[in-house]
């Protein structure tokens, strides 16, 4: 396995195409524009700004990599993840949110057939609907090859029954994608289905109070007795959960690039502070310890950007061992942008801890990028297991 | 219909700008350089206009150094059809005269029906360009609109005086000047960033341009004679506040006559 093959320069700019400049340079615009004045206010609020993602969609972000012929713009992953880094610097819960969004269209693009596809992703990459992605269940995170929603085949129809847990966007997206047990126990017996939001029998629980993500709702979705048409089952049967999985490849590196852009930011951020405030009669960036601090979290972050641009360049390439470069890229990118993130904070004393200055939220939502998509310890037995294997 | 819009890169309004002290020119490597806003605002105007006729055809022309194919570039991306570059290391550091005959030269057989530009740009802030062109090109000209629209073979403007609102209007071909009292410009759509290089740009050095250059130049021309450093500020009169620090900074104002005071 040679990661660092051919990789980029890690600098931000560095390596890249006129093209990819262009698009960094756009979506730099958009996030400064329409994300980052109103993100800190959106955060209290617990506001969701439909329009402003509907806004994002013209421009193309419902379906950055799904194919052409339904809307989408087919760019590579490599290419998405300069995009979410980007894009999170103006707003990290919102560029989550479009992360999630993205994985829906996807497997829908790649996944469903020719009618399927023309009746649901169109709509999707303009972000005229947006989506959801249902796999995990109250008593089933981790291991979500033992959901227990079930789907019970009944003429040309299936009947879904079941709860679906934390689920991002819930009640206010339109389309949602719901992993199902239609056979077996395990990962075999799951199919994935796709959901209008006004499906009879579709309905939502509370938005949950959480830490973080507050611009995105996140609520329990129930199900009970929702009949799908045969005709919108996507795939065959017991392949929903490896098509669940590959989607997370994507997801993951996604996820990856928001914890970085967030964490870049809240960087910029305390560079400025620590160059201006003084104290002993000295800008802070005269201290030493300091100094260490700012090399640290530079030095991580370029670290992780070259891992993920590494994992992009895995899927765009197709590489054998692709979930192990995402989960790698998962793993270290959310785990070291977290705490430069937190240093960010300590870096502006109290100022980190205000509301105003946007710091605190950006670790707060950072925070969960080291639960979801994958915990980062189940990235770490995927890492482990796909070494391991290569010895057996 | 065919609609050229004159669009300039120039260095980022919101970073410091520099001047080469010895030819008194700007320096383009000291920032990073960017579409004018105002001419992005006149790319915005003639899209809008496309929007509701997709029979118009939108180009972008830039004069200006190598570089510069960037603006091209981005006015690609947002929607324009083609582009435009006039090039030539004669150019540099051209006067506004040299500026309006070498554009006149190259919209004079550019079949344009209507032609927006920016009432001014950010860094050389003239403001002549547009009136200059009509007078070459014998087009009329109305300029500073902040509200454009075209109906049956004429263009309309809005533009705002101290004391009213002027409804002007020409028949076309004709050439505006827009303020910054225009719509924003639209971003670039991924699909219009990766579409951008399939779009044709054509690049004229002065030699293409000759023979419709030779009935406009004019002899005269303004040329940089001394350029100085504009000298570090010094003599800060710092105000303490303590509790009266109102009081003080209007006694700042009034002992300068920047303000006078009024016993009410
Ligand atoms: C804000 C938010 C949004 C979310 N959005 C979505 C969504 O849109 N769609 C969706 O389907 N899900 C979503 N999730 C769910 C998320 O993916 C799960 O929370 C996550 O997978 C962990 O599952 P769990 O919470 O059940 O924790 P558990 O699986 O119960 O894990 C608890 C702890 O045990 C550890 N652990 C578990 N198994 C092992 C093991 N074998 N070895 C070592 N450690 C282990 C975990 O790493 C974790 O630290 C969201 C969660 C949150 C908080």
């Amino acid at each position: 396995m040679t990661l660092l093959n051919d990789a980029p320069m890690a600098a931000p700019a560095h390596g890249l195409s006129d093209e990819q400049q262009a698009l960094v340079e756009m979506v730099r615009d958009f996030a400064q524009q329409e994300l980052e004045p109103h993100a800190i206010e959106w955060d209290r609020e617990k506001h969701f700004p439909l329009d402003v993602l509907h806004a994002a969609g013209e421009l193309g972000f419902g379906g950055i990599y799904v194919r052409e012929d339904v809307g989408g713009t087919e760019l590579t992953r490599a290419d998405t993840a300069l995009i979410f880094e980007e894009l999170a610097k103006g707003d990290v819960t919102i560029a989550a949110y479009i992360s999630i969004h993205n994985m829906v269209a996807w497997m829908i693009d790649t996944f469903g057939d020719d009618d399927q596809r023309e009746r649901w992703v169109p709509r999707l990459a303009s972000m005229e609907h947006l989506g959801s992605y249902c796999l995990t269940e109250p008593d089933s995170g981790s291991d979500a090859g033992a959901l227990a929603t079930r789907a019970v085949r009944d003429g040309d129809d299936y009947i879904l029954t079941g709860v679906k847990q934390f689920i991002s966007g819930a009640g206010s997206t339109d389309v949602y994608i719901v992993m199902a047990r239609t056979g077996e126990a395990g990962p075999g017996g799951i199919t994935a289905f796709i959901v209008p939001a006004d499906a009879p029998g579709l309905s939502f629980g509370p938005n949950e109070v959480k830490m973080g993500w507050n611009a995105q709702p996140t609520r329990p979705v129930i199900l009970d007795g929702v009949r799908v048409p045969a005709a919108d089952r996507l795939g065959a049967e017991g392949e929903g959960f490896t098509m669940a999985m590959k989607a997370l490849n994507g997801g993951r590196l996604n996820i990856a690039a928001c914890s970085l852009g967030g964490a870049q930011w809240a960087l910029d951020r305390a560079v400025r502070h620590i160059s201006t405030r003084r104290a002993f009669g000295a800008p802070l960036s005269t201290q030493q310890s300091l100094v260490f601090t700012i090399a640290d979290m530079e030095t991580e972050l370029q670290a992780a950007r070259l891992l993920l641009r590494s994992a992009a360049q895995s899927i765009d390439s197709g590489h054998p061992d692709v979930a192990a470069h995402c989960a790698m890229a998962k793993r270290f990118a959310t785990d070291v942008a977290f705490t430069a993130a937190n240093a960010a904070l300590q870096l502006h004393g109290g100022y980190g801890y205000l509301a105003e200055y946007g710091i605190e939220k950006v670790v707060r939502d950072l925070r969960v990028h080291q639960i979801l998509e994958g915990t980062n310890e189940i990235m770490k037995l995927i890492i482990g297991r796909s070494v391991l294997e290569k010895v057996s | 219909m065919r609609i050229i819009v004159l669009i300039k890169h120039v260095p980022d309004t919101w970073e410091e700008r520099v001047l080469d002290p010895v030819t008194g020119r700007l320096d383009r490597s000291a920032s990073e350089r960017v579409v004018d806003e105002i001419t992005e605002r006149a790319l915005e105007a003639a899209l809008a206009l496309k929007d509701r006729d997709k029979s118009i055809e939108v180009v972008a022309l830039t004069m200006g150094p190598s570089e510069s194919t960037g603006a091209i570039k981005k006015a690609l991306s947002m929607g324009a059809d083609s582009g435009i570059h006039l090039v030539d290391d004669a150019l540099a550091g051209a006067d506004a005269m040299t500026t309006a005959a070498t554009l006149a030269a190259a919209l004079r057989d550019a079949g344009a029906d209507l032609i927006i530009a920016g009432n001014e740009s950010t860094d050389g802030r003239g403001g002549v360009i547009p009136a200059m062109l009509a007078e070459h090109l014998g087009l009329p000209a109305l300029t500073f609109v902040s509200e454009l629209s075209i109906d049956g073979g004429r263009v309309r403007g809005e533009r705002a005086t101290e004391t009213a609102t002027s409804v002007v209007s020409a028949p076309l071909p004709a050439i505006v000047s827009i303020t910054e009292g225009m719509p924003e410009p639209r971003f670039p759509s991924f699909k219009g960033i990766m579409g951008a290089k399939k779009k044709p740009v054509a690049s004229h050095p002065l030699a293409d341009l000759e023979p419709a250059l030779a009935g406009s130049r004019s002899s005269a021309s303004s040329v940089v004679l001394t350029c100085e450093q504009r000298p570090g500020r010094t003599g800060a009169d710092p105000i303490v506040d303590e509790g009266d620090a109102g009081t003080k900074l209007a006694g700042w104002l009034i002992e300068r006559r920047l303000a006078e005071q009024r016993l009410v």
